[in-house]
C-alpha cells in the first residue's frame, strides 16, 4: 500500500501545473482567444515565483508575483492581439520566446540556488491517517488551488450569467456584439486570468515541484497544456482527468528509469509524455466524439467592433 | 487628438517600413534594458551590434549564423503563407543532423566524394520524415499541426542525446557525450580564409531565389498564397488545401534538415548534444520579420543572426548574460507584431472640436 500511495503523491504533483495552466487557457479559449504564450507565462512566472520568495522569504509572496508576472504577460498578449488585432499565433509563439529569454535573463543568477519548499497545509490528526492522509491531507494550497479552480471553472462558465455571456463571446463574437457585450473586455478577462493561472503553474514548479530555478525548467508543459485543453474537449471537468493522466505517465516513467525496469536509455522514457501527447490528440480526432468540433468557433479569428 | 482609421486597403509602404520601425523600436528598448542591468547602454549597444562585424572574422561569423536561420525561414514563410503552422522546424533540424551526421559516422574511414552528397540527401529525407508526422496527421484526421511538430523537437532532441550517449558516443573521447570527429569528405571546409565560413551560405542564398521563382512566377506557388490568404476562394479554384500542407510541411522540415547538417559539417564537425541555439524558433522571428518574402528572409536571416553574435560578444567584452538575445529576439517579434497594425489602420489628427462631436 504504501508505495502506491507515495506514487499517487507524486501523481498530484506532476499533475498540479498542467491542472492550473490548462484551466486558465481553457478560458481564454471559451472566449475566443488562442494564447500560445503558455510555456511563456509559465516560465516567467516561475522564476518571478521563485526570485521574490527566495529575497523576501516569503512563499505567499512569491505565489503573488507568480501571478502577477503571468498576468502582466496575458496582458501584453491581449494588447497586440485584442488591441493591436495581431494574428494570434504569431503573438503567442513571440510570447513564449519573450518568456523563455525574459526567464533565464532574471534567472540566470539564481541557477544552483535552493529555496523553502511550500508549506504543507498539514491538518492535525487528518494528516496522520494511514492512506487517506497522505493522498487527501497534507498537499501545499496551489494543489488544492488548482482543483477547486476546475470546480469553480465549471461552475462558472455553465451555471452563471457571466460564464453565458464569456462562451457567447467565443462561439459567436458579432452577435454578442450585437446583443451589446463588451466582447473584447471579456476577452481582456479571459487571456489575463489565463495569465494569472499559468504564472501559479510556474510558480508550483520552482517552488514545490522542484524547489529550485533551472533555465527552461517547464520543459514544454506550457505546450502539454495546450494539447490537454484539445483533450478534455474545452471541458473543466475532463481537464482534471486529463491532467492527472498525463501526470500518471511522468511518474510512471520516471519511476521506470529510476528502477531501470525497462532494457532502454532513459532519455527514450523521457519521449513518453511528449508522444503520449501526439497520440492522445490523434486518438480525439480520430474518436467517434470527433473532440475538435467541440471548438469554440470563433477560437483564434480577431474581432473587429464594427464602428 | 488622434484617431485610429481604418485604410481602404493595406498599406505598401507600411509593409515594408514596420521591420524597420521594429528594429529601432527594439534597440531603443535595448539601450533601456541595459541601463536597467546597470550598463553603459552606448557602451552595451557597440559591443551587440557594432564590434561583432567590425572584422573579417565576424562578417563570416554572420553569414555562418544567417545561413540556418535563412534556410529555416524561407521553409517557414512558405508555410505561414499558407497559414500551416509548422513550429517544430528545431526538430527537422536536429534530425537532419542525427541522419546527416549518422551516414558521416557510418563511412568514417572511407573517404571518398560521395560521402557528403550522401549526407545531404540522408539530412533532407530525415528532416522531411518528421515534418511529415504532423502533415499525415494534419491532412488525415485535422490534429493541430502546431503542437505535434512541437512535441516532436523535445522527442527528436531526446533521441539525438540517446544517441551521442550510447551507440554513438566517441570510443576515444573519454566518455564525453559526443560522437567522432567527422571524417575529412564528410565536412565542409571554409570558403573564405580567416573565417569558419562554409559554402552553406551559397546553398542558402540560391534557395532563396528558387523559392521566389516558384513563389512568384508558378501556379503552385500561387495557390499557396490562395490558399492561405482566402480558403473558400482557393476551394472554388480547385487549389487543394492538403497539397499546401504536404509541400510546405515538407519543404520547411527538409530545409531544417539541410540547416542541421550544414551546423555539424561545419562548425561543429561531430555529433553532440545540443546543436542548435534554437534556430528553429528563431526562424519563425525570421520568417516574420523578413515579410514572409524569400529576399525579406535572407536580409531578416542577416539581422537575426547579428542578435546571437551580439550576444556573444556583449557577453564577453561587457559582462552581459547571454539571455539577453532571447529578449532580443522576444522583443523584435512583439514590436513587429505591435507596428503591423499600422499597414491595415492608420493614425490620422482630427481638430479638438471636430473629435468631439464625431465621438
Amino acid at each position: 500500500m504504501e508505495p502506491i500511495v507515495a506514487t499517487t503523491v507524486s501523481v498530484i504533483a506532476a499533475a498540479t501545473p498542467l491542472l492550473l495552466a490548462a484551466n486558465g487557457e481553457l478560458v481564454a479559449e471559451k472566449a475566443g482567444v488562442l494564447n500560445l504564450g503558455v510555456e511563456g507565462m509559465m516560465l516567467v512566472g516561475a522564476v518571478s515565483g521563485f526570485a521574490v520568495a527566495l529575497t523576501t522569504g516569503s512563499a505567499s509572496l512569491g505565489i503573488l508575483a507568480a501571478a502577477l508576472a503571468g498576468g502582466v504577460l496575458a496582458l501584453l498578449f491581449g494588447l497586440l492581439t485584442l488591441g493591436l488585432m495581431a494574428n494570434q499565433v504569431a503573438t503567442g509563439l513571440a510570447l513564449t520566446i519573450f518568456g523563455v529569454g525574459v526567464s533565464s535573463l532574471v534567472g540566470a543568477g539564481y541557477v544552483g540556488t535552493p529555496v523553502a519548499r511550500l508549506p504543507r497545509l498539514d491538518l492535525p490528526g487528518l494528516s496522520d491517517l494511514p492512506v487517506v492522509g497522505p493522498l487527501l491531507f497534507g498537499h501545499d494550497a496551489l494543489v488544492y488551488l488548482s482543483v477547486a479552480m476546475v470546480a469553480l471553472t465549471a461552475w462558472f462558465l455553465h451555471r452563471t450569467r457571466g460564464g453565458m455571456i464569456l462562451r457567447a463571446c467565443g462561439e459567436n463574437d458579432e452577435a454578442a456584439h450585437a446583443l451589446g457585450y463588451p466582447v473584447i473586455a471579456v476577452r481582456f478577462g479571459a487571456v489575463v486570468f489565463g495569465g494569472v493561472t499559468s504564472g501559479l503553474a510556474g510558480a508550483f514548479l520552482s517552488l514545490s515541484y522542484t524547489p529550485m530555478w533551472a533555465e527552461g525548467m517547464t520543459a514544454g508543459r506550457g505546450w502539454i497544456a495546450l494539447a490537454l485543453v484539445v483533450f478534455a474537449s474545452w471541458r473543466p471537468w475532463r481537464l482534471l482527468i486529463g491532467a492527472y493522466l498525463f501526470g500518471g505517465v511522468t511518474i510512471l516513467q520516471l519511476h521506470a528509469q529510476g528502477l531501470g525496469l525497462f532494457a532502454v536509455p532513459s532519455q527514450v522514457l523521457s519521449m513518453l509524455p511528449y508522444l503520449a501527447t501526439i497520440l492522445v490528440l490523434t486518438l480525439i480526432a480520430t474518436g467517434s466524439g470527433r473532440g475538435r468540433l467541440d471548438a469554440p468557433a470563433c477560437l483564434g479569428k480577431p474581432f473587429h467592433p464594427p464602428a | 487628438m488622434l484617431r485610429i482609421e481604418a485604410r481602404p486597403e493595406p498599406s505598401r509602404t507600411m509593409q515594408l517600413a514596420t521591420p524597420f520601425l521594429a528594429v529601432a523600436l527594439t534597440v531603443v528598448s535595448g539601450a533601456v534594458l541595459f541601463a536597467l542591468l546597470g550598463r553603459d547602454p552606448v557602451v552595451s549597444l557597440h559591443a551587440f551590434f557594432v564590434t561583432p562585424i567590425s572584422s573579417l572574422y565576424g562578417l563570416g561569423e554572420l553569414a555562418l549564423k544567417a545561413t540556418p536561420l535563412i534556410l529555416i525561414g524561407i521553409g517557414l514563410a512558405a508555410g505561414f503563407r499558407a497559414n500551416v503552422w509548422n513550429i517544430g522546424a528545431e526538430g527537422q533540424l536536429v534530425l537532419g543532423a542525427i541522419c546527416g551526421g549518422g551516414v558521416a559516422l557510418w563511412f568514417w574511414e572511407v573517404d571518398a566524394p560521395w560521402v557528403f552528397p550522401l549526407m545531404v540527401v540522408a539530412a533532407v529525407a530525415g528532416g522531411m520524415v518528421w515534418a511529415a508526422i504532423p502533415a499525415f496527421l494534419k491532412t488525415r484526421l485535422e490534429v493541430n499541426e502546431i503542437l505535434v511538430s512541437l512535441m516532436l523537437t523535445y522527442v527528436a532532441v531526446l533521441l539525438l542525446s540517446t544517441l551521442v550517449y550510447g551507440p554513438w558516443k566517441d570510443p576515444e573521447g573519454f566518455n564525453f557525450p559526443q560522437s567522432r570527429m567527422f571524417g575529412e569528405a564528410a565536412l565542409m571546409a571554409p570558403i573564405l580564409d580567416g573565417t569558419r565560413l562554409h559554402a552553406g551560405i551559397l546553398v542558402a542564398l540560391a534557395v532563396a531565389l528558387a523559392a521566389w521563382l516558384w513563389q512568384a512566377r508558378t501556379l503552385s506557388g500561387f495557390a499557396l498564397k490562395v490558399v492561405g490568404l482566402a480558403p473558400a476562394a482557393a476551394r472554388f479554384a480547385g487549389f487543394r488545401r492538403h497539397r499546401a500542407v504536404w509541400s510546405t510541411l515538407l519543404l520547411g522540415g527538409g530545409l531544417a534538415g539541410l540547416a542541421g547538417l550544414f551546423e555539424v559539417a561545419g562548425p561543429i564537425g561531430q555529433l553532440v548534444p545540443e546543436v542548435s541555439p534554437g534556430y528553429g524558433f528563431t526562424g519563425i522571428i525570421v520568417a516574420f520579420l523578413g515579410r514572409l518574402h524569400p529576399f525579406g528572409v535572407v536580409l531578416a536571416g542577416f539581422l537575426v543572426a547579428l542578435s546571437y553574435i551580439g550576444g556573444e560578444v556583449a557577453q564577453i567584452e561587457a559582462g552581459l548574460p547571454q539571455a539577453v538575445t532571447g529578449v532580443f529576439q522576444g522583443m523584435l517579434l512583439f514590436f513587429l507584431l505591435a507596428t503591423d497594425f499600422l499597414i491595415r489602420y492608420r493614425l490620422r489628427r482630427v481638430p479638438r472640436r471636430r473629435a468631439a462631436e464625431g465621438g
